[in-house]
């Protein structure tokens, strides 16, 4: 077992800290918070796993992932705050 | 019509560094997804686009990228310790801090960079007030505040962006 | 083993933002720990990849990706914090100062 796997292994176990916000989280707002740092986080994972199999396209897959966890949480503030999307 | 042309050329060269390769197939794909690009966004582009010619802006980007991850390296070992400490020493309240700078651009970048720096978050910004949550108000003086918040960058920002 | 060093300071600073994550008491403040400790991690993640590689595809793809995390971490944090305060959250009962609220209401 390699140094780098154990990394692998705890920046995928950090996803449950924002699971448990996602699944405890007493108001909308901390859910979303919780949804956005787990984007952030996969780019890690995604980043992390292409060292570890040396395979380069999970780096494009962690940049379209977190452009797209981007969009769904700007969506979902602008419906927070109660506001039309086109506004 | 120049800020259209200005767009097109850094979406085609932001594609063609995303995918690194100088074959036909993907600079026609490039064109196309840049052109699309351009129609759909060109009017929220900034309006002075000569201002990406003047090297001397770059030259203070650079300056200001060091600036800004010592910063930002800071902020991490402050946010680390407050969340460590057992009894975590945190004192939060949303201030008002005065703005220098005038263009959208440049109130963008500094929003951002707030951001990212010790213990702040940008919320709003009406007029020439921005709002900004912090996780530690250390002091009651506006004067002083402000200064803490925004004062490390403005300088930098105003020589980049305005 | 340089860009090894880098990686394990970056999944360090995720523990730390995840952390802050669990323990801080309201919404406010979790985005303020989570937003920039993890940001800056994961910057270090890809600054060890870049620095394995060099700059060949991979290398390149992971140096872009620093500017795009950068612009999305902290509009979706500006647009998260907005959100939740005319959405009506309340601050935390630590809180001392509300500049905000004259303003909301007017």
């Amino acid at each position: 077992m390699d140094f780098l796997h154990i990394l692998l292994y705890i920046q995928i176990g950090l996803s449950v800290f924002c699971l448990y916000r996602i699944i405890r989280g007493p108001s909308i707002a901390d859910r979303m918070v919780g949804i956005d740092i787990f984007g952030i986080l996969v780019v890690g994972i995604c980043a992390i796993l292409a060292v570890v199999t040396g395979r380069t396209f999970l780096i494009d897959i962690g940049i379209a992932w977190v452009i797209l966890s981007f969009i769904g949480t700007l969506t979902l503030a602008k419906y927070i705050s109660g506001k039309k999307l086109n506004e | 019509m120049k800020r259209y042309l200005a767009l097109f050329i850094i979406t085609l060269l932001f594609w063609l560094l995303i995918t690194l390769s100088l074959s036909l197939a993907n600079i026609i794909t490039g064109i196309a997804a840049a052109g699309v690009t351009t129609l759909l966004f060109g009017r929220y582009f900034v309006r002075k686009v000569g201002k990406f010619l003047e090297p001397r802006r770059y030259a203070w980007l650079l300056a200001y990228i060091f600036v800004f991850l010592w910063e930002c390296i800071k902020a991490n070992f402050d946010v680390a310790y407050r969340v460590l400490h057992p009894a975590m020493p945190i004192k939060p309240g949303i201030v008002r801090v005065q703005l220098g700078i005038q263009s959208d651009l440049a109130r963008t970048m500094l929003a951002n960079s707030i951001t990212m720096t010790p213990g702040t978050i940008a919320v709003d910004v009406v007029g020439d007030v921005m709002y900004v949550h912090w996780i530690y108000v250390s002091s009651e003086d506006p004067e002083v505040y402000s200064r803490k918040v925004s004062g490390r960058f403005e300088k930098y920002i105003e020589k980049i962006f305005e | 083993m340089a860009s090894t060093i880098l990686i394990a300071i970056g999944v360090l600073f995720n523990l730390f933002g995840c952390i802050g994550l669990i323990r801080l008491p309201d919404v406010y403040n979790r985005l303020q720990s989570a937003t920039k400790t993890v940001t800056l991690g994961t910057w270090s993640i890809l600054i060890g990849v870049l620095v394995r590689y060099g700059f060949i595809d991979i290398g390149v793809k992971a140096l872009i990706a620093i500017p795009i995390l950068f612009f999305v971490a902290t509009v979706s944090a500006h647009a998260l914090v907005r959100g939740s305060y005319i959405f009506g959250i309340p601050l935390g009962k630590k809180s001392v100062k509300d500049d905000y609220k004259e303003q909301y209401e007017k």
